[in-house]
Parts: structure tokens; sequence; C-alpha cells
């Protein structure tokens, strides 16, 4: 069977600078994918690619459907959501309001949607009024996961979902994504610096240098790679 | 007393004028922080085109509906061939076009309808009498003038604020790219944003000319100054910054003019200059408006 997402010789650049040399790389149905690599290795920019956010070339296929090139709402559209680096909220706007832009592509689905996001986040109901700005730095993480459930998608982008956030709050954000993936068959393609955690939470990984993929293979052989654990993992 | 209330309501009137157009340079500055200085003339050229439907025989109140939707199409037409080829690059190049725009549709009405006097409206489109109101004297046109900026800006809140559409223009101001991730077309709500901005301005220079006839096709310039005085006065982000900034300014100005009659410093022609003051003081003591957006922190 053909992989969810299947990106090949993905290349992309910013003005004169080349981000990305030719990326190949997949991610299977319900299948929770990690990348890791050090600042600059171009780990970001392959979700801006994969999302219509960076132009690209190459070949980036998703459930079949070329979208080399597509614009970030076919993207969306086609089932892909993208939590972005820096999360991307509306801070401006109140919790229940960037739940609905969540399901903006959803017609009178938000009920239904709302109902299972909050199974996973029961706080947001309380909160539902609130800026999204004022939330707290692991809320608003949850928050941008919770929203970008809401548009019900295939596959979820996430880039650095343990970014500045304290330990614990790390290790709920990935206890979520876990039983997402276990209950819901959403599949993850994640970025993390967290090597540790995001090999121990991933089915596979790819380990990005320079725009490129240095290696790849199943989590917990990457786990045991020598220069991974001296790269990446610190012992 | 009675004078100065008698004068704060026909300021009312007038004020709610260049709280319409102030409104329409929110609107587009807000989701791409350009001010539009074409928005004045954008105004003339419709309210041309409501006179040219009104001379072929359509009744005035038709004319003035018909006109908003022409406004609104145009609007979202002009963002579409015109300014979407410069999106998302330096703000300065939109700028710039805008005032091409200016001149290029200042030259348009011009040209096309030649600067002679017109009567527009034909008839009052008000009726020319007034209501006693504890002593001062509202006419029945800047009554009117308010009471239909009351409705459009409650119209335009309710779209903003209740609906999927007006959400979905507001995120697109607040945060393009997000809005892009979750797959809403943030070009078509730009354009959207003209459309709606061009229908405002378009009932600004239908009530510019029905409260200053003749139809000149420079009527819209002074009025502009003034909007973009009470956006400035109001933030030029806040919507509800420029409904109060253009009835200040409004009111003001035509509380100086009447007062002037006792010093007879003949401020009648220091309309425009007042209100270049008011941008000026505003942006030395004040930069953030009256509304302006605390900076939201971002954590």
């Amino acid at each position: 069977m053909a992989p969810l997402l299947e990106l090949t010789n993905v290349e992309a650049r910013y003005g004169p600078v080349q981000a990305l040399h030719g990326i190949t790389l997949s991610v299977g149905e319900g299948e929770v994918v990690a990348v890791l690599g050090g600042n600059g290795a171009g780990k970001t920019t392959t979700l801006r690619a994969v999302s219509g956010l960076v132009s690209a070339s190459g070949e980036v296929r998703f459930a079949g459907d070329r979208i080399t090139g597509a614009s970030t709402e076919r993207v969306a559209r086609a089932g892909i959501a993208h939590v972005p680096e820096g999360r991307g909220l509306f801070s401006e706007l109140s919790v229940h309001e960037n739940l609905r832009l969540g399901a903006f592509l959803r017609r009178n689905g938000f009920d239904e949607s709302y109902e299972r996001v909050r199974a996973h986040f029961p706080w947001l109901e309380d909160r539902r009024d609130q800026q999204a700005g004022t939330l707290s730095g692991g809320e608003q993480q949850m928050l941008a996961i919770a929203r970008a459930l809401m548009a019900r998608p295939r596959l979820m982008l996430l880039d650095e979902p343990s970014l500045g956030l304290a330990p614990l709050v790390v290790r709920e954000i990935f206890r979520i994504l876990g039983e997402l993936n276990e209950k819901e068959g959403l599949a993850v393609l994640v970025v993390e610096q967290n090597a540790k955690l995001a090999l121990r939470s991933s089915s596979r990984a790819y380990v990005l240098e320079v725009g490129r993929v240095a290696l790849e293979g199943p989590s917990s052989e990457l786990a045991e790679n020598e220069s991974v654990r001296k790269a990446y993992l610190g012992y | 007393m009675t004078e100065f209330l008698q004068q704060v309501v026909a300021g009312l009137a007038s004020g709610s004028i260049y709280a319409l157009l102030a409104l329409a340079i929110v609107i587009i500055y807000r989701s791409t922080g350009v001010v539009n200085f074409a928005q004045g003339e954008m105004a003339t050229f419709t309210t041309f085109i409501a006179w040219t439907l009104v001379d072929h025989g359509v009744g005035y109140w038709g004319a003035f509906a018909l006109t908003l939707v022409i406004a609104f199409v145009g609007g979202i037409a002009l963002e579409r061939t015109i300014i979407r080829p410069v999106e998302g690059g330096p703000v300065i190049t939109t700028v710039i076009l805008t005032i091409g725009l200016f001149i290029l549709l200042g030259g348009l009405s011009n040209w096309i309808w030649k600067a002679e006097v017109r009567a527009f409206p034909p008839d009052r489109p008000f009726p020319t009498s007034a209501w006693e109101i504890g002593g001062v004297a509202v006419s029945k046109q800047d009554a009117g003038i308010l009471a239909i900026t009351v409705v459009l800006v409650v119209a335009l809140y309710a779209l903003f604020q209740f609906t999927k559409l007006g959400l979905a223009l507001r995120a697109s101001a607040l945060n393009p790219t997000a809005s892009r991730l979750v797959g809403i077309r943030v070009g078509w709500m730009l354009a959207l944003g003209w459309g709606l901005a061009a229908a405002l301005g378009a009932v600004a220079g239908l009530f510019t000319a029905a409260a200053s006839p003749p139809l000149d096709p420079n009527m819209m310039r002074p009025v502009l100054i003034y909007a973009l005085a009470a956006a400035v006065l109001g933030g030029l982000e806040s919507p509800i910054g420029a409904i109060i900034g253009g009835l200040t300014i409004g009111v003001v100005l035509n509380l100086v003019v009447t007062y002037d009659t006792h010093v007879h410093l003949d401020l009648d022609r220091m309309r425009i200059p007042i209100a270049f003051l008011a941008i000026l003081i505003v942006l030395l003591v004040r930069p953030s408006g009256l509304l302006g957006r605390s900076a939201v922190r971002r954590v």
C-alpha cells in the first residue's frame, strides 16, 4: 500500500539559500514519524514544503494525489493539519474562536468535532472565552493541537511541540498524541529537538543534516545508533 | 446652548460621513497594513455611477442600493487585478499603488463626467423639514444620514462578530499564515475587505453629494483628509475608534467654524489644516490613537 504522505527528492530554498537538498521520506497511514536534526537541518522547512508555505520542487504526494506546489489552503483541504513553529494561534481571539477557525473547512461539523477534541482536552470548555494569547505556553500548544484536530485531519504536521515547555507538560502533550494515534489512527509527522522523547513516541524516524536525510529507520534502532546517541541523546 | 446643540447635531451628521470613510480605511488597513489613499476617489467615482443611473431614470434609492452593489464588486475587482500582484510585497509598494489609483480614478471621474455642475440628487432624498427636539432643530436629512450610518455599522459589526465569514475575515487580518493553514483563502478575504470598504465609501460619497450639492468630481478630497484624521484619531486599527474619531472630527470642525463668526478668523478656510493638525497631534502625543490595539504580548 502506498504511504499516506510521500516526499521524493524535495528541494526548497529561501531566496538564494537552499534549505532542502532532496529530501525523501514517507509517513504511512496511522503512523507516527519523527524528524530529528540540529538547527538549520531543514526540519521546519520540510513541514513547510508539505504545506506549501515555502515553494518546493521534487514531488510531494498525499493520499495518492500530487500536492507539490499546491497552495496552503488546498493542502489543508486535502486533510493535512499543520501546527507550525510558534503554534500559529490567533492570540487576540478567544479559545472558542480559535477552535471554530480550526473547523473552518467543516460544514456544520463543529459540534461533533468539538466533542471529540474535548475528550482529549477537557479544560478547553472552561477557557472558552479566554483570549488565546493569555493562556500558558503549554495550554497554547495544546490549543494549537486541538485546533488542528478540529479539521479532522488524516495527517498532522507538528513542529517542535516541546519548545519552551516544562518537561511535565511536554510529557502530557506526547501522551495525548499517543492516544490520538492509537484510538483515532491519526498519522503524525513530528519535528522535535527532544530526540529522546521523539524516538520513544514514534515508530520510525529520520535524522536530517544540512537539508539531507542522514539517517533513517525504526525509532528503536535509531535510539541504539552510536552517532544518534552521541549527537542527539547526549550519552 | 441651543446653538451649541444645534451645531453638535449638524456636526454628527457630517461626522458620520467621515466615520464611514474612516471605517473603510480601517478595514483595509487592518488586513494589509496599507492606507488606501484612493478610498475617497473610489467614493466619488461610485457617486457618479449613481448619478448616471438616476440620469437614466432609476429612482434615487434604487440607484443608491445598486451603487453599493457595484461598489462592492468593483472593490473586489480592484483588489484582484491591481493590488493582488503586489500582495505580500513591501507595504510601500501597495501604498504607492493606491496613490496611483487615487490619481487614475480622479482623472477618470473628471474625464468621463466633466467638471460641470450637476444637481444630484435631483430631488432631496430626505425631507427638507426638521424636527424640534427641546428647542433644537434636527434636520431630517441629518437624522437620516445618522440613522443609515448606525444601521450600516451595526450590520457590519454583526457580520464581523457573529458569522463564520466575519471570523475568517478577522482571522485573515490577524494572522494570514495561520489562516491559510486552517484552509481560509486569505487572498479572497482581502478582496472582500476591499469590496466592503468600497461599499462603505460609496455611502460616504452619496451622503457627501446629498449634504453639500452640487456634485463635483473633487468633492471627496477634503472628506478623505477628515476621514484620515478620524482613522488616525481612532487608532487606525479600531473600527469603533474610526467611528468615534469621525464623529469627533465632524463635531469639532463644525463648532470651530460656527464660533469663528464671533472672532472672525476666517477658519472656514482652515478646515483641512485643522484636520492635519489633529493628525499631527495624535501621532505626536498618542500614536496608537484613542482605541489603537494595545500590543498583545505573544507568549
